[in-house]
């Protein structure tokens, strides 16, 4: 029986100096055999596990680790969450999490710290206001909400950005989401481990995926560094390590792996309550619980899977964060670290059954996967279930490539990718 | 972040260069032919292999000249450079 978290449990907790708090989730040996086997478990693939027993009653499924949940991209990122996409499909996707973001602490009954505090898009020149102009239209044609700023408005929703006429890239307007927001990033992946552990989950770490066993078209189940898993169902949720445990299946996916990076500053007092994004400097912050600046750099061009990054793409950013807040010039970075994201050539996600029968991949979400956990682990589960996908993520299929029908966000997303 | 031996410029900062993806994939010699797969094939799936891979590079902020590279894409070590149109080398 799984304890519940409330006021009431927390002072019953401090009472014996909270050493007596229940797991938070098991930590089993694999069976021999499962229904279905999550490859990844960072929030997608806890949240896939999660709807897997919760809405399709799949409870003998496990979720493999190949280090500790969490500890990947879920751990690395800036936990924006934002539906302000401009195509009809990605907005179907984006504001389907975001809606479920909306009631998942109560829904989890873990805090997951989501906090609607607003991202708001700058636009640095013509083509820019254009672009967010027409970006505002399409998204309120879809139920999403979104303004369009003048510059005076944006400087009066953040007092601290520099509006300046003659700064090397001048704020000429922007568009605000105001639903959108931040999460508590660890919280997301603890907190659907929790959730599925209750319901029977396995959640195995330190369980590295080494083989897929084929019989035929159809999988039979995976090597692993502790052993071999029977299964009829994979899905793969592995973010950068995506093309690895495909090329292990013999699948190649339109994949690239390159590290992203981001860094955070010593902590300071609330200065900046929202999130601002900038597509043409890329430049992002937002600032954490704890008082850090949490700022997002661009990618390396080029594939490596060392999660490190190069100097140059972090002091780009700062430059163009310094420019356009002044107020940050004497701060300084605590720590920066570089998560392997996936790409794809329209960067748009991938969550689609694959040429073999019973291996499902839910990748590609590139330099923007935080947003949609939710929503990427409701559909996936759906996908993985009834080996069809949702009408949500139908246009978000392998075969996309084959047809050209592809679901080009590059540039028309919020942020350059 | 890394150095790069450019085969015409001599050793340079990796900021100098662009990297071109994977290399040797070569252009249908009969795009007519071609079949939606064998489009999809070409135009855009890849290895992507967490390893040693064979990629192309250009000097853009030096000389301007394409060439490949064998690189461990793991810990980003240089195995290898050559010139486009030559033979890999053995490793």
């Amino acid at each position: 029986m799984r304890n519940k978290y409330s006021v009431f449990s927390l002072i019953k907790n401090a009472l014996s100096y909270h050493e007596n708090w229940q797991r938070a989730w098991k930590d089993p040996a694999p069976k021999k055999e499962y229904d279905a086997v999550i490859v990844g478990g960072g929030g997608h693939g806890l949240a896939t596990a999660y709807y897997l027993a919760k809405k399709h009653n799949m409870n003998n499924i496990a979720v493999v680790e190949k280090g500790w949940i969490g500890g990947g991209n879920t751990g690395r990122n800036t936990t924006i969450i934002r539906s302000n996409y401009l195509w009809d499909a990605s907005a179907g996707l984006y504001d389907h999490a975001l809606k479920i973001w909306e009631g998942l602490s109560q829904e989890l009954n873990y805090n997951v710290m989501f906090s609607q505090r607003g991202v708001m898009n700058l636009a640095h020149n013509l083509q820019d206001v254009r672009d967010l102009k027409r970006r505002t239209h399409a998204n309120r044609l879809n139920g999403i909400d979104a303004v369009y700023l003048s510059t005076e408005e944006v400087k009066k929703f953040c007092p601290i950005i520099n509006t300046s006429p003659d700064i090397r890239y001048p704020v000429l307007g922007g568009t605000l989401q105001r639903r959108a927001g931040t999460a508590r990033h660890d919280a997301v992946a603890w907190g659907y481990a929790r959730g599925a552990d209750a319901m029977g989950v396995d959640i195995i770490q330190n369980c590295e995926v080494k083989g897929i066993k084929r019989n035929g078209d159809s999988v039979e189940g995976i090597e692993t560094t502790k052993g071999f898993i029977k299964t009829k169902k994979i899905g793969v949720v592995a973010a950068g390590h995506s093309s690895v445990i495909a090329n292990m299946a013999g699948l190649r996916l339109p994949l690239e792996s390159k590290p992203l990076q981001a860094l955070v500053s010593e902590p300071v007092k609330p200065i900046i309550d929202t999130v601002v994004m900038s597509n043409a400097v890329h430049a992002y912050v937002s600032q954490s619980d704890k008082g850090e600046l949490v700022i997002g750099a661009g990618t390396d061009d080029y594939v490596s899977y060392t999660q490190k990054g190069s100097h140059q793409i972090v002091e780009g950013t700062l430059n163009a964060i310094l420019e356009l807040y002044p107020i940050f010039s004497r701060m300084r970075m605590l720590r920066q670290w570089g998560g392997i994201v996936d790409i794809c050539p329209d960067a748009s996600p991938i969550l689609s059954k694959t040429s073999i029968k019973g291996l499902y991949f839910n990748c590609g979400w590139g330099t923007g996967g935080f947003k949609a956990t939710p929503g990427s682990g409701d559909l996936f589960a759906h996908t993985i279930a009834n080996d069809e996908p949702h009408k949500l993520n139908a246009a978000f299929n392998l075969n996309r490539f084959v047809s050209g029908d592809l679901v080009d966000e590059h540039g028309a997303a919020a942020v350059a990718h | 972040m890394f150095l790069i031996n450019c085969p015409y410029c001599g050793e340079r900062d990796q900021q100098e260069f662009k990297a071109g993806g994977e290399a040797h994939i070569e252009r249908p010699k009969e795009p007519t032919e071609l079949s939606d797969d064998e489009w999809a094939e070409y135009l855009f799936m890849r290895k992507n292999i967490k390893g040693v891979q064979f990629e192309r590079w250009n000097h853009t902020h030096g000389c301007r000249k394409w060439f490949n590279m064998i690189r461990d894409t793991s810990n980003d070590e240089i195995k290898a450079i050559y010139k486009m149109g030559e033979k890999p080398p053995s490793q």
